[in-house]
């Protein structure tokens, strides 16, 4: 699976930081960061929590 | 639980979430499930920013939803109007009366306006999407503008008001804006932000009378000092949606009375997101209307009608946001009057700020401007039961 971040739609609420920090990070600039764009199937429910969680909806998984 | 529906009352982001636990959860009992509204469920933090704006068109709000995978889409326009736990049915507003074997109640909550204020054109409140594109149409005609009420949504509604230049009165019977949040001090700083932005402030009074004739012409204050407006947007709270359980036995405090598991007085019913007022472990009840409360509490009471005791009790701590002009604030936690504030770094007026109360040796709360990675660890901090560093 292959995670998608809509940026211009993000604003760096930094909830999918909370649900899945393995894969989410908001640095000192203040944007959003993928750590591991193509985790593997066990992160699966800590990305869809992270997708239901964002306020933008900006979250989407491929795959 | 026995095999009859599930009925889920609202069909708004709470609504929208549970149904997703319930699948998510590999319930596959029927689920009944009806909103009030003749739109299907749409998010509401654009209302007051995008919508307002003209930057969105409608259609843009609707909540991402995989209705064929739910099995079920809500039916619009239909209100349940009555709980009988003993028959343990619910009443629908189309006559239709649906036997449960559990009850999710999402109703939300409808915004107070101003005494009067329904019955004169020009005076709108903003909840609905409606109310947001009729508040859309009227600022096209470029009026005066004065919103009663400095909390998030008249803040947000004067700051976009402003951006389209127009003339913009702000009125708030609190000494600051947000002062029950976050405190005369920073209140007061959000009020400087307004009026650097060319907001004309009156607070620490409140609104007596509507006048005008055909269309609202100006709002008279207690002080005796008036406002002349031509659109007049009231922000002044919100009433939680309860009036069809009344009878029943769910008791009522401002809201569905849950236990510390979104759980109310009468079995197999729930309630989650702005209707609900729970039992936090300070022993007080709690009441948040913020986005991620409805998500997060259409989750818990999910799990607590499914595994009763079992399911976690729900702690959260309250996260919300407002964007007003450049400034993106964040507030995570919960703050008392006595509190100890202290100004980390920055300021409102350089939209650069980390502040954080403390309480008890312990951190409570946290509002940052313009700082999304301070905050996102400063409400990690709060989870973890952090120290509160006083400086």
């Amino acid at each position: 699976m292959k995670i998608v971040v809509d940026f211009d739609v993000c604003q760096s609420h930094g909830l999918c930081t909370e649900a899945a920090p393995e894969l989410f990070e908001i640095r000192d600039d203040g944007f959003l960061y993928i750590l591991n764009e193509t985790p593997p199937d066990a992160m699966r429910a800590k990305l869809e929590l992270a997708i239901r969680e964002c306020p933008t909806g900006a979250i989407k998984v491929e795959g | 639980m026995n095999a009859n529906p599930i009925v889920v009352v609202g069909a708004s982001l709470s609504g929208l979430r549970a149904v997703e636990a319930f699948r998510r959860r590999g319930v596959d009992r029927p689920i009944v499930w009806v909103g009030a509204e003749n739109v299907l469920p749409y998010d509401r933090p654009p209302l007051s920013k995008q919508i307002l704006r003209g930057d969105w068109d409608a259609a843009r709000t609707a909540l991402k939803a995989n209705y064929p995978m739910l099995g079920v889409e809500p039916r619009l326009g239909v209100r349940a109007t009555a709980l009988d736990t003993t028959s343990r049915r619910v009443t629908l507003s189309d006559g239709e009366s649906i036997p449960y074997s559990g009850v999710v109640v999402a109703t939300g909550a409808s915004a107070r306006n101003l005494r009067g204020g329904e019955h004169v054109p020009g005076v709108h409140v903003l909840r609905t999407l409606d109310d947001a594109l009729a508040i859309r149409a009227a600022l096209e005609k470029r009026p005066r503008v004065a919103v009663v009420g400095a909390g998030f949504i008249g803040l947000e509604v004067a700051a976009v008001a402003r951006g389209l230049g127009l003339d913009v009165t702000l009125v708030e019977a609190l000494e600051t804006p947000l002062e029950r949040s976050i405190g005369l001090t920073l209140g007061a700083a959000v009020a400087a932000l307004h009026t650097s932005e060319g907001v004309t402030l009156r607070t620490g009074v409140g609104v007596e009378r509507i006048l005008g004739e055909g269309n609202v012409e100006r709002l008279l204050l207690a002080d005796g000092t008036h406002v002349d407006a031509d659109l007049v947007v009231v922000g002044i709270g919100v009433e939680p949606e309860t009036a069809w359980l009344a009878g029943s036995s769910v008791q009522l405090e401002r809201g569905v009375l849950c236990d510390s598991r979104c759980r109310s007085t009468a079995p197999d019913v729930v309630a989650c997101g702005d209707v609900a007022r729970w039992l936090a472990p300070s022993g007080k009840t709690m009441h948040v209307e913020h986005w991620t409360n409805a998500v997060e509490q259409a989750n818990a009471a999910v799990a607590s009608l499914l595994d009763g005791d079992a399911a976690p009790e729900y702690s959260p701590v309250p996260y919300f946001w407002s964007d007003q002009y450049d400034a993106k604030l964040q507030f995570a936690g919960q703050t008392e009057p006595a509190d100890t504030l202290r100004v980390v770094t920055g300021s409102v007026a350089t939209r650069d700020l980390v502040a954080t109360w403390g309480r008890d040796g312990k951190l409570t709360a946290v509002l940052t401007v313009n700082n999304p990675a301070v905050f996102i660890r400063t409400r990690r901090a709060i989870q973890q039961g952090a120290a509160f560093d006083a400086g």
